[in-house]
């Protein structure tokens, strides 16, 4: 039997999980190129910075792109804080009993949550029950309940990666426990629990579902004024000019997705980049 | 007679369905070095961490009996940082924080509100001298604590733990990381602390509890066998198990 040949099976199995590996990094790689193949033309200052013109058939993206970036800001201005509050409580306040298991059961589901399910949640809640309306502020707080999840489940990571021995000097050396936690973990756990923070949020930027009924304009050639106006977002309007508006030139499309991807790694860069500066100062 | 500074009455030690102190009295006088030696499990380690309540933060622990810091019941009259700041600890591994040196030192007077910047740096510098790591790392104060050698960072843990003014300091083992050379650094510093501290010494190497200590306890299995004078400790002990354990036979 061939399969008795250990060198033999070692080579069948490193092919597959070379082909495995080839297979996750082929649509990653059509996706950009064909993306950028297509929108290159369209891809330049003007297209960002002007206005939308001729029923979104010419002109720029320049109010979805700003309406992203408002949600984005709006997202982790809730997030970040309930986010690294709660699992520092989770993590180090919180006895092991039934109720703190619950909570995690919780966390976990939330995760799963499909995110149209967030955004009829935020209609209900944020816009008619809290009667903010269809605004950034609804928007916002949509988005953030639903990347909470992650950000609790990175920030605890971050917090349990600090070692036990930290806790214990910083204790015996008379300190309370919150003294302990502010000067001797957050210190060593912030960065994790920024880069988890920044990764959650940056899938905020790119959702579609949960802004749809929360705070998503389909046309709006103007900026916001403040947070209980409605914004145009960069997924939303590409989906608009994509499915809901005829002839929209295929560069206008695939230029409104390039930025949106652009946008979106920009931030992942700017999390791994917080995590390998830490890396290195990190030493134990 | 010097006064005992140290009381334990009966104490007896469970971590959920686990004792690992039976029953234990002792007392540790002012201004001596108490070892305390024995194997693995035998109670030494949970026996300091009673003693400044760091046991507490196991949500299993529970305990019987008393100890008393200079006639005071440390789990009824004392609150608990307050009773960590009298009595520190320095632990097996030498557990710098990720800071300078500076930090390091100053870290627990900071935490019980020196903010003074003169102040700050005589505590600092009192502290490295009486752990002797102050000559080896005047001039780099301000470099990471983690880049020190294991023996460095052990001292530099005691200036630290020195820094906030304890009465008594305990040590778990704190030489089982260090090659000779620093032990012997760690234990003439400890000599010359005895002026000024009491001090608890738990070691897994019997012939450093013979070198530094005073008083030897020996415990087994939870229990206190015996506790004396050093050098009778280790000649003309009164139990069977202490003889076997000193010489060598097991452990």
């Amino acid at each position: 039997m061939f399969l008795r040949n250990p060198r033999l099976t070692e080579k069948i199995a490193f092919a597959w999980l070379f082909a495995a590996m080839l297979l996750v990094l082929i649509p990653v790689f059509l996706i950009l190129a064909i993306v950028f193949k297509n929108g290159f033309s369209v891809l330049n200052i003007e297209f960002l910075f002007s206005d939308p013109r001729l029923g979104m058939r010419a002109g720029g993206i320049f109010p979805a792109l700003v309406g992203t970036i408002y949600l984005v800001l709006g997202t982790l201005a809730f997030s970040l804080p309930m986010g690294i509050l709660a699992a520092i409580y989770l993590s180090e306040y919180a006895r092991d009993n039934w109720f703190k298991r619950m909570i995690e059961v919780a966390i976990v589901n939330l995760a799963g949550v499909p995110s149209v399910v967030y955004g009829l949640f935020g209609l209900g809640l944020f816009v008619i029950f809290m009667k903010f309306g269809a605004s950034i502020l609804a928007g916002s707080l949509t988005l953030a309940i639903e990347s909470l999840a992650v950000i609790i489940t990175a920030s605890r990571e971050a917090l349990n990666s600090v070692p036990r021995s930290f806790r214990e000097v910083s204790l015996a050396l008379g300190a309370t426990k919150w003294q302990t936690i502010r000067r001797a973990v957050l210190p060593n756990a912030v960065p994790g629990m920024l880069t988890g923070t920044i990764l959650a949020s940056s899938r905020a930027a790119g959702e579609t579902a949960p802004i749809l009924f929360t705070v998503a304009a389909f046309y709006l050639p103007r900026l916001p004024q403040s947070v209980f106006d409605q914004c145009m977002a960069l997924p939303y309007h590409l989906y608009v000019i994509s499915t809901q508006v005829p002839n929209v030139k295929l560069s206008i499309q695939y230029g409104t997705a390039g930025v949106l991807i652009l946008l979106v790694l920009s931030m992942n860069t700017i999390a791994s980049v917080i995590r390998t500066r830490f890396r290195k100062r990190k030493l134990w | 007679m010097t006064k005992a500074k140290v009381v334990v009455e009966s104490l007896s030690v469970f971590y959920g369905a686990i004792q690992s102190l039976k029953d234990v009295s002792l007392d540790v006088k002012e201004f001596e070095i108490l070892g305390v030696i024995g194997p693995a499990n035998s109670g030494k380690t949970s026996l300091l961490r009673t003693l400044n309540r760091l046991s507490d933060e196991n949500p299993l622990f529970r305990k019987e009996g008393k100890i008393f810091l200079e006639g005071a019941d440390i789990y009824e009259k004392m609150d608990v940082p307050t009773l960590r700041k009298r009595i520190g600890m320095i632990f097996a591994l030498p557990a710098p924080l990720p800071l300078s040196i500076f930090d390091n030192v100053a870290y627990g007077p900071r935490l019980h509100g020196i903010g003074e910047k003169n102040e700050m740096e005589a505590i600092v510098e009192r502290s490295l001298k009486a752990a002797f790591l102050w000559e080896e790392v005047k001039d780099r104060l301000d470099t990471p604590a983690m880049k020190l050698s294991g023996g460095q960072q052990q001292r530099l843990c005691i200036a630290r733990s020195l820094a906030v003014e304890p009465e008594v300091i305990l040590y778990d083992e704190p030489c089982s990381g260090l090659d000779p050379i620093s032990t012997s650094r760690v234990e003439e510093a400890m000599q010359e602390l005895k002026k000024k501290y009491t001090q608890i010494l738990v070691t897994n190497n019997t012939k450093q509890a013979a070198r530094v200590s005073d008083r030897t306890a020996f415990f087994l299995m939870g229990e206190l066998v015996e506790i004396d004078r050093t050098e009778k400790i280790f000649t003309v002990p009164q139990d069977k198990r202490t003889e076997d354990y000193v010489s060598g036979r097991f452990g």
